[in-house]
């Protein structure tokens, strides 16, 4: 064993040689450093170009253009037996002739397309609701129709040439003779949250996708929160270790990893086609979600069941508690905060979901909100589809808008899932 | 009267509970030795009344529509539905269904108000049956349960023997998910087949399903080959993971290795963020921010970038990806142990050397395990393309042209109208079965891969 | 060799390879070792022993900066490697770590061939400027590390698929292969069965004549058969430091005595 031990070579660690290459090899491990941080940098540089163009675009339909007009309730026009169906549109061409008195009849209609096709129906349901201002002159605020909201907002470029820009020369100097008179406001426009949709991009809000989501929700916790806790149990406390709960452990992971659509397919197959449930209903996309759920709440249950530590279970079992008085009298009560965060997190990616609901027809076009499970409806996503879909140019802004208000449920349920779990979590 | 038929059953469920306790704790005062406590009793009355009669209302309920529309539609004079198609006679059936609501336009016929009428009438008598079975069955569970009561009577085994029975019942829901979803997928695909020969699916190479429904429509003659369906998906995929693999590894990387613990905390609760985005809401974001730039580049730099780049859908799927590719990464960094990182320190390697040609290649089956899982994310996300993807199926491998995906065919073929007889509409349920099998298939293997790694290091 | 940088006096260089001054270790709020100075001599097997948790291991991490890789460690007080300060800004902890190799309690070998492994260190500090070079120096420490027999016809197969003493015998020569100048052994044998551990502690021996070795170890004897000088740490202290034989015959300090009287530990 002498042989090697002469060879044992000195190494020169000051010598230049060696440090050159340490100097590259520092250098080396700082490229990868920037690699990486150019990496979270790209990442955090998407979020904030997503976040930032939605705000952008959608902040600006959390105002709503309006103009004040003075409508004469001509008792000429009118029919007092049948004020349903009057003519509101010779009312408010007359309301636009008295702001416009110099304006020949040709251009009367485009005076009259300021204001939005919902006028005429407001103007309706006023006096529909008080028949005594028959013959009377009220003063009322109505929105005005897309174009002239995207003028007022600054989104039509006056600087454009005529013929490339939506609205002409006289409609524009129309405008600036509304504005000038002080009759244009601008005010928080609650309508994006009171109004059902609308083929009009101005009168058009979330009421009922908040609602078809709302139903759709509660369907889904109803059922795959029970369901969740039973099957987790089950199979955390008191399946034996068999085939049988094998081949469910593993259909569960499966599911889990089922791409969203095909869970369509099966609600459109077997709820709407099979079993003839009503189609659009959120009461069947709340059971699609459910389907979807239940693997995350299984999931999350068990781990929560699992953190109890096992002295609980034998100190109860010691008492003479059957298995089933240790799980509900003492293990159940212990994992319901992490059972609530899994929750909590699996109804807000139900909340977020989309591709089931279109296949089982919840992006139906439906102008009023439902009253129940059962009535056709939108739900939020969805609802955000379509009006990605519109053309109307108002409707991007829209768009922006209903899905900051999805956000907004989302990142609210996430706050309190992280809320339930630092609260109440507890370290054994 | 569905309501009344739910407020029954609650009313029998309190009512059998109440019954059976006191009838355990009269026995009890009399002075008998009760086996179970009076309580266990009246849990036993209370589940033997629910479990069965809320099985016969949630089955009545999901069977009626059916039931009254076939009775409905049989009940039709014969002359009126001949030779009509499956379509025709849907809309006859809404016409029906609307009218028996209340809503009429124009001037029906007298046989479909007649049709209307009936619906009515089968309605109403539907649920007065309803009523009466659940009063029935209710009543006779409670009896029946009352009747059991006595001291030896072993209520608490009975009604835990219920109550399992109710929880391996919950835990199958999970099998019969999948059975339907295989049972839709293989019915509905059969059918399709029986239409469409197999070697056309799989081997042809035009995908023009918009074929005429009715006689007088004007469109092509249908032709149903999935492979430039298949090829467009596999385009967008591979997009979306040339940007997603990258910038989730380095990130992960960075983060394991040499971000401080404080920046560690900050940034990775927002690349979660990342993942918790709707897809509705990416799909958006391509389409109002990703593409238009995307379009604005082609324009100044004359590449021939189409509107609706298989880019745009690509690039959106790859950020939206990103935090699954981190954090599997992160998992298989994190499991390599401890001892490799510092025996490679220790030799005097840099942590980037050490990462690099020590800890990444033990990793390495971790991660290529979620990147797998990542492929399947990708194959079947739906929203992202529909919204940004093409509609035409075309032959191409450009990542610059258009290209339509598996899950973009499925939805527009189902959305709107569907008629179950028509190919176009099967067409989504082969395609469905086509993406099932494949994501499966990826899946499976993903996760034995995962499972092997972490077997190693445990 | 080549040491202009460090301006001391030639005779104590010719015995110390390491001075160690006031040296203190914080885990976080914990002070997990308590102002130790000491010196560690050239060509000498030098032991740490003590009972778990009494800072041997710490102290060991400190004199090739192991330590900066644990986010919470924080190191005071001054440690010379031939004169020069291991903190000093001049000092890159990927070459001091070079020159102080270190195996460890649980043989580590990268899944890579045993090869690659042995290669690994020579490689990354470019210590072989060809492949006859490095294979060279893959059997010279090999052989050094008594190896080279039993692995020479298999080089390209795992290191993972050695067996226990085998790969502890390859991390040795994984960290010989840098040809450093002070090995560090953190109880090297604790996972070996008996046989393996008489061949390690023979290569221990062997490994005198051209480094200066620091072994902890959990055992006496093991310390007693090697080292030609001990140190007892105890909850955090170095209570006392000597010659091996002084040290196991005639302890200075009763703590001392006790651990090695079997009354503590």
């Amino acid at each position: 064993m002498t042989d090697f031990r002469a060879e044992h070579r000195a190494i020169d660690w000051a010598s230049g040689e060696i440090g050159a290459r340490i100097r590259r090899r520092n250098r080396a491990q700082l490229r990868l450093r920037l690699v990486g941080m150019a990496a979270i940098g790209f990442a955090f540089a998407m979020l904030a170009t997503l976040v930032g163009s939605l705000l952008w675009t959608g902040t600006r339909a959390f105002r709503q253009t309006h103009v004040a007009i003075e409508v004469h309730y001509d008792a000429g026009i009118l029919n007092p037996d049948n004020l349903q169906r009057g003519n509101y549109r010779a009312i408010l061409g007359a309301t636009m002739q008295a702001l416009f008195p110099d304006l020949p009849d040709s251009a009367l209609r485009k005076a009259t397309a300021i204001l939005s096709n919902g006028a005429q129906f407001m103007v309706r349901d006023r006096i529909v609701a008080d028949p005594a201002l028959l013959g009377q002159r009220i003063s009322l605020r109505v929105p005005v129709s897309d174009p002239y909201d995207q003028l007022h907002k600054g989104l039509i470029d006056r600087e454009t040439p005529e013929e490339f820009r939506r609205l002409k020369d006289d409609e524009i100097a129309l405008w600036d003779r509304l504005e000038a008179a002080g009759a244009v406001s601008a005010p928080l426009n609650w309508g994006l949250i009171t109004n059902a949709d609308s083929r009009f991009p101005e009168l058009a809000g979330l009421r009922g996708a908040l609602m078809g989501s709302f139903w759709a929700l509660l369907t889904c916790f109803v059922l795959s929160f029970p369901i969740g806790i039973g099957a987790a149990i089950y199979l955390e406390e008191f399946a034996p270790k068999n085939r049988t709960s094998d081949f469910i452990e593993v259909n569960i992971n499966n599911l889990a990893a089922v791409p969203s659509v095909v869970f369509g397919l099966l609600g459109l197959a077997v709820f709407l086609n099979w079993l003839g449930l009503p189609r659009s209903a959120p009461f069947v996309g709340g059971m699609v979600l459910a389907l979807m759920t239940l693997p995350t709440i299984i999931i999350a249950t068990r781990a929560a069941l699992k953190a109890v530590p096992p002295s609980i279970r034998e100190a109860a079992l010691g008492l003479g508690a059957s298995r089933q008085q240790v799980v509900f009298h003492h293990v159940l009560p212990l994992a319901m905060p992490g059972i609530l965060t899994g929750t909590i997190i699996g109804l807000a990616q139900a909340l977020g979901e989309t591709a089931p609901l279109l296949l089982i027809g919840m992006n139906a076009f439906v102008t009023a909100a439902p009253g129940s499970p059962f009535d056709p409806s939108t739900a939020l996503p969805t609802q955000i589809f379509i009006w990605a879909d519109s053309p109307e140019r108002g409707f991007v802004s829209r768009t922006s808008a209903a899905i900051l208000v999805l956000l907004m449920f989302l990142v609210a349920m996430n706050a309190l899932a992280i809320y339930l779990r630092n609260r109440f979590e507890r370290k054994w | 009267m569905t309501t009344a038929a739910f407020m029954i059953l609650l009313a029998g469920t309190v009512g059998a509970y109440l019954l059976n306790r006191h009838a355990a704790e009269q026995i009890r005062n009399r002075g008998a030795r009760l086996h179970s406590l009076a309580g266990f009793h009246g849990l036993y009355g209370a589940l033997l009344v629910a479990v069965p009669t809320l099985v016969v209302v949630l089955v009545w309920l999901l069977v009626e529509g059916a039931v009254i529309d076939r009775l409905v539609m049989s009940g039709l004079p014969a002359a009126a539905l001949d030779g009509l198609g499956a379509g025709e006679r849907q809309l006859i059936l809404s016409e029906i269904t609307q009218l028996a609501g209340g809503r009429q336009f124009g001037q029906p016929q007298p046989w479909v108000l007649e049709a209307a009428a009936r619906m009515v009438r089968l309605r109403l008598a539907s649920d007065v049956l309803l009523v009466a079975t659940v009063l029935a069955l209710g009543g006779g569970m409670a009896v029946l349960a009352w009747r059991r009561v006595s001291p030896d009577f072993r209520a608490r085994q009975q009604a835990e023997r219920i109550v399992n029975g109710l929880m391996v019942f919950c835990s199958t829901i999970a099998i019969f998910t999948t059975v339907g979803i295989v049972a839709s997928l293989v019915f509905e695909t059969g059918r399709f087949l029986a239409m469409i020969p197999w070697t056309e699916f799989l081997l042809g190479t035009r995908w023009e399903p918009q074929m005429a429904i009715r006689a007088d429509q004007i469109a092509a003659q249908g032709s149903f080959g999935v492979i430039p369906v298949f090829l467009g998906t596999m385009v967008i995929t591979v997009v979306a993971l040339v940007v997603a693999v990258p910038v989730g590894l380095f990130s992960a990387i960075y983060l394991n290795e040499f971000a401080s613990p404080r920046t560690r905390r900050m940034v990775k609760p927002v690349l979660e963020i990342l993942a918790g985005v709707p897809t509705v809401v990416y799909g958006f974001f391509a389409v109002l921010t990703i593409a238009p730039a995307l379009r604005e580049f082609g324009a100044a730099t004359g590449l021939p970038i189409a509107p609706n780049t298989a880019l745009a859908a690509g690039l959106v799927m790859g950020v939206m990806l990103i935090p699954f590719i981190s954090s599997f990464t992160d998992d298989a960094l994190t499991a390599v142990p401890r001892s490799l990182r510092d025996g490679a320190l220790a030799l005097g390697a840099t942590r980037a050397e050490t990462v690099m040609n020590v800890l990444f290649p033990a990793a390495i089956p971790g991660i290529v395990g979620g990147i797998l899982l990542a492929v399947s994310r990708a194959v079947g996300e739906t929203m992202i393309v529909v919204m940004a993807a093409g509609l035409i199926a075309k032959l191409t491998l450009n990542p610059l042209d258009s290209v339509t995906t598996v899950t973009v065919q499925i939805v527009t073929l189902l959305i709107g109208d569907t008629a179950f007889d028509s190919p176009k509409t099967l067409a989504a349920f082969a395609l469905g079965m086509l993406l099932f099998v494949v994501t499966l298939a990826i899946n499976v293997l993903a996760l034995r891969i995962v499972r092997k790694y972490r077997e190693i290091y445990d | 060799m080549n040491r202009a940088a460090a301006p001391v006096t030639p005779a104590v260089l010719a015995t110390v390879k390491i001075q160690a001054r006031g040296v203190q270790v914080f885990y976080g709020a914990a002070h997990a070792l308590k102002d130790v100075s000491i010196d560690i001599l050239d060509r000498t097997v030098t032991a740490f022993i003590g009972p778990s948790g009494c800072g041997k291991s710490t102290f060991l991490r400190c004199l090739n900066r192991m330590n900066d890789t644990i986010e919470i460690a924080r190191v005071e007080g001054t440690i010379l490697l031939d004169g020069q300060d291991i903190h000093d800004s001049g000092v890159d902890p990927v070459q001091l770590r070079a020159r102080v190799g270190m195996v460890f309690q649980k043989p580590n070998p990268f899944p890579k061939s045993i090869y690659d492994n042995v290669a690994y260190g020579p490689r990354i500090h470019g210590l072989a400027r060809n492949k006859a070079e490095l294979d060279a120096v893959v059997e010279r420490s090999l052989r050094r590390a008594a190896l080279w027999n039993e692995v020479k016809d298999r080089l390209a197969s795992p290191g993972t698929g050695l067996s226990g003493g085998q790969q502890q015998r390859l991390c040795i020569a994984r960290a010989v292969a840098t040809s450093p100048e002070v090995l560090l052994m953190d109880e090297p044998c604790s996972a070996l069965d008996p046989i393996a551990t008489a061949q390690v502690e023979e290569l221990i021996d062997e490994l005198r004549s051209q480094f200066s070795v620091v072994i902890v170890t959990h055992s006496m004897q093991q310390a007693a058969r090697v080292s030609q000088k001990t140190a007892f740490f105890h909850l955090g202290h170095l209570v006392e430091y000597g010659d091996t034989e002084q040290i196991f015959t005639i302890p200075r300090d009763p703590r001392t005595e006790s651990y090695i009287s079997g009354k503590i530990g």
